[in-house]
């Protein structure tokens, strides 16, 4: 018997599977190493944003500023490096930049006592438009660095490759399992989701743990702009518009309560993947229009939605059948 | 000051934007006792525990924990020192596993990583103790409330372990889950903890505790064993009367008249709420309700206007049998009722005198027919004009009248349906004397008008003044009807220590 809390996750892998199936019964090239491997590597900074929503779903907040930090850390990136800068200290200086921006829309949160929502949308218009004050063009780059990171690449049968983004990306779901759910800021990040009194008055510190999140999501917001930056070796401050609300798409279909409370990071990872296969598939295709990601996102979003409804609904029938059984 | 108890405090002092909550207030706990702290509304039982639990400041005194003085600044203090506390609300974190809440904030870890499989070993341990066979790695949703409440006193003890407030956890359970709290507070109360419970049910005081300490109006009445109190003193010190003077007048009229019952209940009741009763009202009487805080006084008005949902018993109008399942029921039944709580149950706020006025007449008549302004004018003018609402601006949000004035006009929303039956839960609590003494004369006159009331009241002199009859409630029953001359205030608080099983 599943546990009624690993339902939806249940549910986003099974959907993956048979997609997956489908889609290869259709298309026999999708069943290969080399498609997998560029699912991820397409995917990868969607992925790696998509691990620091998650825990700020799931403490019940959000993060719209995402895209934005992605888009101004690889303004910044690419303007340092054409400066002259190595990529491993501009790099380093865009995740301090990006972490303590986090930490600050944590501490502004808790201490305004706001609305995530607010604090975080007002952040998304501040990190668009410093990326602009950096630079309105596009900016290339090219360094030796960045092409030996490039060159790092794990082989995998039949041509496939996991590229140095994928692999990145699989660090950091892997980080984010562990933090989740092998350390006390996991557990308090859970405990934020279900009830802030409740946390407060269990001795959960609200202020410490605010910081934390927003900063660990800053950083993954960072990382992905990194991600972003060697992805298409270039900083442009117009890039990722959106790319907040297709990490919160993904967190969602992945099983994640968007009220919050309840979760895993590892669905999130399916959640990206869904969404990666859906594209690949329209690219196989070639006639649907690439807007049909959308459409089928949006379609999976509220199947979801319900779902969590439903389960909710019969979890608290089933309580209250026990409770009067038992009187 | 006896500095051989557990826990004790002495001149506690607390006030709330110059309102003396808390006057020189003296409490004292020991080892291995379960305490009782009791008192009507607003008597100062919550403010104490939070002051003693430390989530409030005193103004001044001082509490001793194990004979050294203790100043605890936050609950997570007086957690340290060995103070626990579970709220009514149990405060834990549905969406964690049953282990998770056990240990949220202290996990265990081995190389800095939460040791899972520890703390789920603990956590059975922990539960096998209190005899609970819950699965540590479920949610605790999955549980009813009872469970949780164990878990939470398991988590509490667990963590301070000398002394352990609860605040009514019996609320919402039901007898057979209360016996089982009631076992693990024993076993508790035999390992040397001190216990202090507050609660509004006297059989169950009598049940579990030693001792009780009874404040009113914010002073302490006395601290007593329980082996040595009658319930019958119990409940006058709780009420606080010198019973020899309270010889209220009786209202003239007040006889039953001989119209047949127009509204009946027989055996209506719900499980957990209030035990079957059986309840005739006649047009042109006042049927008092009396009861202590709990006794199920306003668990009877909830049932009776639709607003819970009966599990027995049938209810009629004019002979009719009708069902009465949602407060629109009841009002397509010509019955009205103004609620107890009047600032969240009753007056909507921003709304005007004149809209909260035609709200009730609104509603009944359906959102398509709208009241015309001329029509609401007149309904507002007429009902300010005879209850005298002041100031009597219809325009004027409701928010800033007084009290008293508030209570007029909700009495005057019900009025404008041209009720046959009004239930009225507590129409005096909270306003001032003149209101009060308006609100009566309005209860007498309505009365000789013919119509039916039903009215809830702790003012056992104001029930005697009005009712026609009196019903008497204890732990969820009705135990008691007094009529004509047997109505009088000695009876009343008599019947009211009656256990309500014994009825």
């Amino acid at each position: 018997m599943i546990r009624a809390r690993y339902l939806p996750f249940v549910a986003t892998v099974l959907i993956f599977v048979v997609a997956y199936a489908l889609c290869a019964l259709q298309f026999p090239n999708m069943l290969s190493f080399r498609v997998l491997g560029n699912l991820l590597t397409d995917n990868a900074f969607l992925g790696i944003a998509a691990v620091g929503m998650t825990f700020v779903i799931l403490s019940g907040g959000i993060d719209l500023s995402m895209g934005s930090v992605i888009a101004f850390t690889s303004v910044f990136v690419a303007v340092l490096v054409r400066a002259g800068v190595h990529p491993a200290l501009a790099f380093a200086l865009a995740l301090a930049v990006s972490t303590s921006f986090g930490a600050l829309m944590g501490l502004t949160i808790h201490a305004l006592k706001m609305p995530a929502f607010v604090v975080t949308l007002a952040g998304m218009f501040l990190a668009r438009g410093a990326a602009f004050l950096i630079s309105t063009d596009s900016v290339p780059i090219s360094h030796d660095f960045l092409k030996q990171l490039k060159g790092i690449y794990i082989q995998l049968p039949d041509k496939g490759k996991l590229s140095f983004l994928a692999i990145l990306m699989l660090l950091a779901f892997a980080v984010g399992v562990i933090l989740a759910h092998r350390t006390r800021f996991g557990a308090n990040v859970y405990a934020l989701g279900g009830s802030e009194q409740s946390a407060e008055l269990m001795g959960v510190p609200l202020r410490k743990t605010m910081i934390q999140l927003y900063a660990f999501s800053g950083f993954m917001a960072g990382l992905a702009g990194l991600a972003y930056t060697l992805y298409t070796s270039a900083g442009y401050s117009l890039a990722t518009v959106g790319v907040e609300l297709d990490a919160i798409a993904a967190v969602v279909v992945g099983g994640t309560l968007l009220t919050g409370g309840s979760g895993l990071v590892l669905g999130t990872l399916f959640g990206v993947l869904i969404q990666g296969l859906i594209q690949t598939y329209i690219v196989f295709d070639g006639t649907l229009s690439s807007w049909w990601t959308k459409i089928v996102i949006g379609m999976l979003l509220f199947a979801f939605i319900v779902l969590q409804r439903l389960i909710l609904l019969v979890s608290e029938r089933r309580a209250a059948i026990r409770a009067s059984s038992g009187g | 000051m006896t500095h051989d108890a557990l826990l004790s405090a002495q001149g506690i002092d607390k006030s709330f934007f110059g309102v003396k909550v808390l006057d020189g207030v003296d409490f004292s706990l020991r080892g291995g006792e379960i305490h009782a702290l009791l008192g009507e509304n607003g008597a100062g039982k919550s403010t104490l525990v939070k002051i003693l639990t430390g989530a409030y400041r005193r103004d001044a005194g001082a509490m001793w924990l194990d004979g050294q003085e203790v100043e605890p600044r936050s609950v997570a203090e007086a957690q340290a020192l060995g103070i626990g506390t579970v709220y009514q609300e149990v405060n834990l974190l549905d969406n964690l596993t049953v282990a998770e809440n056990l240990y949220l904030g202290r996990q265990p870890r081995r190389m800095g990583m939460i040791d899972r499989r520890r703390m789920r070993g603990d956590a059975a341990t922990l539960l096998a103790r209190y005899g609970v066979g819950a699965d540590p790695d479920e949610t605790l949703a999955h549980y009813p409330v009872a469970v949780r409440q164990i878990i939470a006193i398991a988590r509490a003890v667990d963590l301070s372990g000398k002394v352990l407030f609860l605040d009514e956890p019996t609320a919402s359970l039901d007898a057979r889950e209360v016996q089982a709290l009631f076992t693990v507070l024993r076993q508790l109360r035999a390992q040397g903890l001190g216990i202090v419970i507050i609660t509004h049910f006297l059989d169950q005081v009598y049940q579990i505790a030693d001792r009780v300490t009874v404040l009113r109006n914010g002073r302490m009445v006395g601290s007593r064993a329980i082996a040595e109190l009658p319930r019958r003193d119990l409940v006058a010190m709780m009420l606080g009367r010198e019973l020899a003077e309270a010889t209220a007048h009786r209202g003239s009229g007040a006889t039953q008249p001989d119209t047949p019952a127009a509204f009946l209940f027989e055996g209506y009741g719900k499980r957990g709420s209030i035990a079957p009763f059986d309840l005739d009202i006649r047009p042109g009487e006042v049927v008092g309700i009396a009861g202590l805080l709990g006794s199920g006084r306003t668990e009877t008005a909830r049932l009776m206007f639709g607003i819970d949902r009966p599990d027995s018993g049938q209810a009629a109008v004019d002979g009719q049998p009708v069902t009465l399942h949602s407060p629109q029921d009841a009002i397509g039944h010509g019955f009205g009722m103004c609620p107890e709580e009047r600032k969240t149950d009753g007056i909507v706020g921003d709304l005007s005198v004149r809209q909260n006025i035609v709200l009730a007449l609104q509603a009944s008549r359906g959102w398509a027919r709208p009241i015309p302004r001329r029509e609401a004018d007149a309904l507002a003018e007429r009902y300010i004009k005879a209850l005298d609402i002041r100031p009597p601006d219809p325009n004027r949000p409701i928010k800033f009248l007084s009290g008293g004035n508030q209570q007029k006009a909700i009495l005057a929303r019900w009025l404008a349906t041209d009720p046959r039956l009004l239930i009225l839960d507590e129409p005096t609590r909270g306003i001032d004397i003149g209101a009060h003494a308006e609100i009566i004369n309005l209860i007498e006159k309505l009365r000789e008008d013919g119509m039916a009331l039903v009215v809830i009241s702790s003012e056992i002199e104001e029930l005697v003044a009005f009712s026609t009859r009196v019903i008497v409630l204890s732990d969820r029953h009705h135990v008691r009807e007094l009529r004509g001359a047997e109505i009088t205030a000695e009876a009343i608080v008599e019947a009211m220590a009656v256990p309500g099983d014994a009825a």
